[in-house]
């Protein structure tokens, strides 16, 4: 009974030893085929639409109705002490620092990363990465990496997208509905917001960058890898999910440990 | 050393508790063609992968001209790999890019190929095949047939000494059928690869071998002259037998 609990406790722990340097070489390569020639140029193109432009319209209406929630809210909460000319700064500084990045990075796990995961959980499923590398052809310079570096442009340009498209929510429910002075509301914002709140914002986007395209594909290629995924079209849907689940997670853990870094 | 191009030597493959391949001997020799048979889920499949080392033997030696493909870095497999042409049993054709690019993707990676010779090359091929037409068709609008056309094509394009066919006419009518194994005539004569098929077309297919394996139970049985196998004392290839070709036969009812 208690051998049995110990034998199944390193059992698990040798599986994810193995899971977590499997997705570590993973990373290496996918990473070194940045530096691989020819660069492909195309690929990477079609990625970033693929990735970055079809997200626009998600990330559009996201930000706007964040960016007016903030606005409302923030309104309210500071009224009560009367200032609510601090309303650009608040609407603002959480956009740029925390909303913008995590959401950003929510939205493209929600509908590019789980897209990645399915994709390439199917190419291995039905032996298309074997073909590759029967043809000796380098799966990763070929599938993974225009998507590592696709997403490494797309997530922190979407999020300054996101910026500006929330702080233009945030001024249509402060200013145009609830009457906030326009000039104290973009002066407030001017004199608070500093260098460090954006550089701050992109370091996040690129490090969730990097988590959500990792996740995503590295489960997709090790999908009959996976203990108790099951296979097939079932091993690909469970895979998904769980990729979908983890990288949001990271996100929010990254979130935490980066704040209290740069902070 | 043996003049064998590939060479298992008790080759033990396991997936869990369940045995597939049980002290495995294989010798193929070079510009032979060596036909593997044998009934579902005996694992030729598997060891058409373990040849590529796509799978790792759990005991054993997997040797291809005289290495040890098991072994191998990344970038000497790479280089071993290249001399293969494989037709995978569910074709393996990449859902992204339309037939056309699908041929022309070996060529357009592994050699310097201007576009025109590209495009010729690939426009011949697919005029062998039968494919003419259907260039711009992206995998899942193709029948299974002609996926495996699609995918004969592919492995064809770099000319390589040795092609691993898995079931190639599976899924295909007999006048295709007929044609695949003339086509495979053909470029064998021309090219003089080794031939490695997995295939149940029997008496068609064993006009072409020069050796037939039968898997069975996870143990291997050869036979040096594809007539033998009728004589074989084996209970399960007595089957088999019996099962894939109805009566006896002789090489000289197929010429
Ligand atoms: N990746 C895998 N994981 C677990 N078991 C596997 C795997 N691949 C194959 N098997 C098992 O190995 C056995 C042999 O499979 P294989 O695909 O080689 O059969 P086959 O002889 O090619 O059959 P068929 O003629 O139906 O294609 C089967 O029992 C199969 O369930
Ligand atoms: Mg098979």
């Amino acid at each position: 009974m208690i051998f049995k609990f110990i034998e199944n406790l390193g059992d698990r722990a040798l599986y994810n030893l193995n899971d977590l340097g499997r997705m570590g070489i993973f990373m290496l390569r996918s990473l070194s085929g940045i530096f691989k020639r020819p660069f492909r140029f195309r690929a990477v193109v079609r990625q970033i639409r693929e990735i970055g432009a079809n997200s626009f319209g998600v990330i559009f209406f996201t930000a706007i109705f964040t960016g007016m929630v903030l606005g409302l809210q923030g309104y309210y909460t500071l009224r009560k002490f009367g200032s609510e000319g601090m309303l650009g700064s608040a609407v603002s500084l959480s956009l740029l620092r925390e909303m913008g990045p995590v959401l950003t990075a929510l939205m493209v796990t929600g509908r590019a990363g789980s897209a990645m995961c399915a994709e390439i959980g199917i190419m291995r499923n039905s032996e298309q990465i074997d073909a590759l590398e029967c043809m000796a052809i380098d799966p990763f310079r070929y599938l993974i990496t225009p998507k590592f570096i696709a997403i490494l442009i797309s997530v922190p340009l979407l999020t300054m997208i996101f910026n500006v498209v929330g702080i233009f929510g945030g001024y249509l429910a402060g200013v145009k509905m609830l009457g906030v002075n326009p000039g104290a509301f973009f002066s407030g914002m001017e004199s608070s917001v500093v260098n460090k709140d954006i550089s701050m914002g992109i370091i996040k986007s690129l490090v969730f960058a990097v988590l959500i395209v990792w996740i995503c594909t590295g489960r997709g290629y090790f999908v009959d890898k996976i203990e108790g995924a099951g296979y097939g079209a079932e091993g690909v849907s469970r895979v998904t999910t769980q990729a979908v689940v983890l990288s949001s997670i990271s996100i929010l853990i990254w979130d935490y440990i980066l704040t209290a870094m740069l902070l | 050393m043996s003049e064998a191009i590939i060479q298992l030597v008790d080759v033990v493959k396991d997936f869990g508790s369940q045995r597939i391949l049980d002290h495995v001997n294989l010798e193929i020799l070079p510009g032979r063609t060596t036909v593997i048979a044998g009934g579902s889920g005996q694992g030729k499949s598997v060891t058409l992968k373990l040849i590529l080392g796509l799978l790792k033997p759990d005991s054993g030696t997997i040797l291809v001209k005289g290495q040890d493909i098991a072994a191998m870095g990344r970038r000497e497999l790479n280089e071993i790999r290249s001399i293969f042409g494989v037709l995978f049993q569910g074709s393996a054709l990449l859902d992204s890019l339309n037939v056309f690019d699908n041929v022309a993707l070996p060529l357009r990676e592994r050699t310097r190929l201007n576009r025109d010779q590209t495009r010729e090359q690939v426009v011949n091929t697919l005029l062998q095949l039968g494919l003419v037409g259907h260039d711009e068709k992206f995998p899942a609008q193709l029948s299974g047939g002609m996926k495996k056309r699609v995918g004969l094509a592919r492995a064809l394009q770099l000319q390589p000494e040795i092609m691993l066919f898995d079931e190639p006419t599976t899924g295909l009518d007999p006048e295709k059928t007929l044609e695949i194994y003339q086509l495979f005539f053909e470029t064998q004569r021309k090219f003089k690869y080794t031939a490695v098929i997995v295939s149940h077309d029997i008496p068609k297919v064993f006009n072409l071998a020069d050796q037939v394996v039968v898997l069975n139970g996870g143990k291997l049985v050869a036979f040096d002259r594809p007539e033998e196998i009728q004589l074989s004392e084996i209970p399960e290839i007595q089957s088999f037998v019996k099962a894939t070709m109805g009566h006896l036969y002789h090489s000289s009812d197929m010429e």
